[in-house]
């Protein structure tokens, strides 16, 4: 019986650990570094927090393309600790809307120090999207919200 | 004819690379003037300070978290300047793109928060345009330079929104102070995190 509850407890674990995703707080150079790492898929940065409310209305669209379009590599960039020093909205944000995307915490002080190196044209404002084909070089930005169809046109250009 | 066609493409993105798009203003432009209606009903313009040795304009508004975070502080920057540099502050949000931002909240808002500065609506969001704001809050110091009035710095307020007590670069009042002192702004354009201006659905 003790067996039994056990193998259980662990099925129930594992199931557990293969649904909620813990996001990773991460530090700049580690984002910097990724971002400039060559990929067979394009990759997409989204830069959101919680208490955004254009960006949580766009995730749907980058939910639905981490679904459907495995060319590309989807990362959610949270901006919440910016303001919010505890990762637990972001925690719990995730398991409320069960997001499936990669979603990583980005811990970097003094914004005026990084966000050119982002993107230059980024003022600074949520939501913002960075479309990187790093075999070319070639990148979109856009500080703005997605509408549909936006997010797959950006991606045909960058494939080109 | 194939020719004729890539020369003809060729030539329009170069146009259109070679276009400017004037993006609100940069450091030592000369900033326009407004007429925006205050949360008490009257009319302000820039003019009507006849003192003011400048201005301290914030695009800001009364919903978003980073606003919320810097009210105590836009509080103490206008205490502090009043005198030479008044402090206006502007909310260019449309409030059909976000509930909460509209007049009537604005005058409760500032009220709530004991507002000793103009706080004005920008609802056809020209001057928010204008300027080139992008976010709340976003700032504009204006120095007037005999009759014009020159753009000095740009940006955020200080390094560090989360915590008063942890700011380590005082970028607004740095700017001001070295107006004030007839010296040169060093850090004259900044940017930070913040939330996006609501824009009208064009």
């Amino acid at each position: 019986m003790t067996r039994r509850i056990l193998v259980f407890g662990v099925f129930v674990l594992a199931f557990h650990l293969a649904l909620a995703q813990k996001a990773e707080i991460m530090k700049l150079d580690k984002l910097q570094s990724e971002m400039a790492k060559p990929s067979d898929q394009v990759l997409i940065y989204n830069f959101w927090a919680t208490w955004c409310a254009p960006c949580v209305k766009e995730l749907p669209l980058f939910e639905k393309l981490n679904q459907d379009d495995k060319t590309v590599k989807i990362t959610l960039v949270s901006m919440d600790i910016d303001l919010d020093p505890s990762p637990e909205k972001v925690y719990k944000f995730i398991d409320r809307k069960k997001i499936q995307s990669r979603v990583v915490i980005l811990d970097a002080v003094d914004p005026n120090s990084w966000i050119n190196k982002i993107d230059k044209n980024w003022s600074g404002a949520l939501p913002a999207t960075l479309i990187i084909n790093t075999k070319t070089g070639v990148r979109r930005f856009v500080n703005a919200a997605m509408k549909e169809g936006d997010l797959e046109k950006l991606i045909g250009e960058v494939k080109l | 004819m194939k020719t004729v066609n890539l020369l003809f493409a060729l030539s329009l993105a170069l146009l259109v690379a070679a276009s400017p798009v004037k993006n609100g203003y940069e450091v030592g432009d000369t900033a326009t003037d407004f007429m925006l209606k205050n949360v008490n009903g009257k009319m302000v313009s820039l003019a009507d300070y006849k003192e003011a040795k400048g201005f301290i304009i914030i695009f800001d508004c009364n919903t978003c978290p980073y606003s919320k975070a810097y009210n105590d502080r836009i509080l103490a920057l206008n205490r502090k300047y009043a005198k030479d540099f008044p402090l206006l502050a502007i909310n260019a949000n449309s409030s059909e793109e976000s509930s909460g931002d509209s007049f009537e909240d604005m005058v409760k808002y500032a009220k709530k928060k004991g507002y000793d500065f103009p706080y004005l609506i920008d609802e056809t969001q020209q001057i928010a345009k204008a300027y080139g704001a992008t976010n709340t809050p976003h700032v504009f110091v204006l120095t007037k330079l005999q009759n014009t009035l020159k753009v000095a710095y740009i940006g955020a307020i200080d390094d560090n929104a989360r915590n008063a007590s942890s700011v380590t670069k005082r970028y607004v009042e740095d700017a001001v102070d070295a107006l004030l002192s007839g010296k040169p702004v060093a850090t004259s354009k900044t940017k930070a995190i913040g939330c996006g201006i609501k824009w009208r659905d064009a």
